[in-house]
């Protein structure tokens, strides 16, 4: 399309003197072909690409190069090819603006996929108004670090997902921003992998979505106003450290929704202001531990079929609802967490309350069967109808309970 | 008209009862934020004398301040003074007191200590409530002359309102939970008007709990600007109603 004119800066390739294969650095910029110089360069070369705003449709990497933008170079798609499409491992691409892949309901087209391969890096760019952003299959030990991954989505169905991650393993997903896409991040059979301080808000369906993906971590993130929050299904062993669940609001929105889960740990998450904090769901044997629950509208839904679950030492702070479940059977087990709504006293003062708390009120039992009681929350009537439910458990399960409640929150 | 609300303001002032009343509900109010380490504890407790403390008192006194003052009012009917006049003064006298006795002990701390759109949907829903029930009381003197029968009537409606009538709701919710009742349901809320406050200030209170569920029905109603006003339309109307129908008998009232 442009016209041929390569501009090659030798680095030790001097007079074929130095026998180790040497590397070349190619500059790029307005007027060169990027796909064309690749086309002709070998593994291990660099191309620097300068600012500037570039339309080669869909370009193709089956080398182990390295692809360098300086001042964020345009790389547009123009709303109908996949913008990279990397097939080589040892590839890093860093520092571009991609923006304006295809939308198609037949592929999924991405700013960056990467496919069959594995030690690729992808840092440092920003994409925007992408179908898919950075889309991984079959792929290992590979980073994807601070880029930011932005698009407008509004339907699930024409969307695709911010970082895309496919039967891969050993991935570290670190300090990416993702706005406005299905998912922020999606994990489907991905093992062994992080994600670690990420940002995903404002996405119309999960911030985080993670399915049949074992033995995995997310530390440090932050899930903002996501259509439905974050969920994470079918899954064994995985760990939820440190992360902000915020601001998830709706009909079936959920901070986090477990499904499906077992062996898992869910240690120093703090919820904030969710319709649900916690929706469980077939959920076995995890930790919830030194987690904080503010002004969640339920802070923990527990289906009766979850089983041997702790949840121990958390603090559970100004939520509509503290707990609430579907049905009689607890095989939970409630242990020196903090209620705000305990009301007992400490006479021996080992700051642990001497009267045992039941965190499920008749009422919410009462929603749960009937959604429309709602309506009545808060009426004077109602709360008559929980103190003798607390007094005298008929309704609710006698053993939904926390023996060691306690006194104080904990300094989370 | 303004000399005969002065008059009676000053009655009541003399009267004590309602200087009481606003320590009280100062006391309560302040110490509800101030013993709390929990801001929303306070406004639970604030929402609870909205709902049930403030109702009580203003349909109490109004209807045994009026039992008290019916020699004052036949006193006033000789006058060369128009029956209209006199009742309004009467209501506003009352309703006025009552009023200013809220927002000066409840008011100030619920300002300071909490959010503040939701302290002016409080203080808005505890001044509609003061005076929907001043207006309820006004009603139910009208229909009878003996006093007991009068606060017995007006105790019962206090019951009704605050305990019975969300006993019935409760039922019917109940009962006909397999059919679509949520919109039914909010049109039968707005036959109560503390139901309606209520519901306003949890808009707001519990935010998170209010848009699961049914929660997102009532938020789509209730919880835009155009669903506040017609609330507040609704509260309006509770008060002008009941105190209208009083106005009429009062005027064909052989005293």
């Amino acid at each position: 399309m442009y016209p041929i004119s390569l501009i090659a800066i030798l680095l030790l390739n001097v007079f074929g003197l130095c026998q180790v294969q040497a590397n070349t650095i190619w500059i790029i910029q307005k007027g060169i072909s990027l796909k064309k110089t690749i086309a002709q360069i070998k593994d291990g070369d660099t191309i620097i690409v300068k600012k500037g705003f570039y339309q080669e449709g869909n370009i193709v990497i089956n080398k182990s190069i390295v692809l360098l933008g300086e001042d964020y170079p345009i790389l547009d798609g123009e709303n109908k090819h996949e913008i990279f499409t990397i097939t080589a491992p040892h590839v890093i691409i860093k520092g571009f603006k991609l923006q304006n892949c295809g939308n198609s309901s037949l592929n999924d087209l991405a700013a960056i996929k990467v496919l069959n391969t594995h030690h690729v890096q992808i840092i440092d760019n920003q994409l925007k108004n992408n179908f898919f952003g950075i889309y991984l299959s079959y792929v290992q030990n590979s980073l994807i670090k601070n880029n930011k991954v932005v698009s407008n989505a509004t339907t699930e169905l024409h969307s695709g997902n911010g970082i895309h991650c496919w039967k891969s393993d050993s991935l570290q997903i670190i300090g990416n921003t993702i706005e406005g896409h299905r998912d922020g991040i999606y994990f489907e059979f991905v093992t062994h992998s992080i994600i670690w301080r990420n940002t995903a808000s404002k996405n119309v369906r999960y911030g985080l979505h993670f399915m049949f993906s074992n033995d995995d971590a997310y530390i440090t993130n932050h899930f903002k106003n996501n259509g439905a929050g974050v969920a994470v299904m079918f899954t064994k062993n995985v760990k939820m450290f440190n992360n902000f669940f915020e601001e998830n609001w709706g009909d079936a929105a959920y901070g986090l929704l477990l499904k499906e889960i077992s062996d898992s740990y869910l240690l120093g998450n703090f919820f904030r202001k969710n319709t649900s904090g916690i929706y469980m769901e077939g959920t076995n044997r995890i930790k919830v531990k030194r987690n904080v629950f503010r002004n969640n509208g339920w802070a923990m839904q527990i289906q009766a079929s979850c089983m041997e679950n702790i949840i121990q030492e958390n603090n559970f702070l100004g939520n509509s609802f503290d707990v609430s479940t579907n049905g009689s059977v607890v095989l939970n087990t409630f242990l020196k967490n903090y209620w705000d709504k305990y009301e007992g006293y400490d006479l021996n003062k080992d700051a642990i309350g001497d009267v045992p708390y039941r965190p499920l009120s008749l009422f919410s039992i009462m929603v749960e069967k009937n959604n429309s009681s709602m309506l009545l929350y808060r009426s004077f009537m109602v709360t008559l109808l929980d103190k003798s439910e607390k007094i005298l458990p008929s309704i609710t399960p006698d053993n939904f309970i926390d023996n060691q409640p306690l006194m104080k929150p904990l300094p989370l | 008209m303004f000399s005969i609300v002065r008059l009676i303001v000053s009655d009541i002032v003399k009267n004590k009862i309602v200087i009481v009343y606003t320590l009280l509900l100062a006391i309560l109010s302040w110490s509800a934020f101030m013993l709390e380490d929990n801001q929303n504890k306070g406004i639970l407790t604030l929402l609870n004398i909205i709902l049930l403390t403030i109702p009580l008192v203003s349909i109490l006194f109004t209807a045994i301040y009026i039992y008290n003052s019916n020699e004052f009012i036949e006193l006033l009917v000789s006058q060369p003074l128009r029956r209209n006049k006199i009742w309004i003064s009467l209501f506003w006298g009352i309703s006025g007191s009552l009023l200013f006795a809220f927002l000066l002990s409840t008011g100030i701390p619920l300002i300071l200590f909490a959010d503040l759109k939701l302290g002016l949907i409080m203080l808005g829903v505890g001044c509609m409530i003061t005076l929907i029930c001043v207006a309820i009381a006004f009603v139910s003197t009208t229909f009878t002359r003996d006093k007991a029968k009068g606060i017995g009537i007006v105790i019962v409606l206090w019951l009704y309102f605050a305990l019975l009538f969300d006993s019935l709701i409760l039922f019917i919710l109940f009962e006909f939970a397999d059919y679509p009742i949520e919109k039914p349901m909010l049109f039968m809320v707005a036959l109560n008007p503390l139901d309606i406050g209520r519901i306003l200030i949890l808009l707001h209170l519990d935010v998170s709990a209010m848009m699961g569920y049914t929660g997102a029905i009532f938020r789509e109603v209730l919880g835009s600007i155009t669903g506040i006003l017609i609330a507040f339309i609704l509260l309006i109307l509770w008060t002008v109603v009941p105190f209208w129908i009083s106005l009429i008998k009062f005027n064909h009232k052989d005293l």
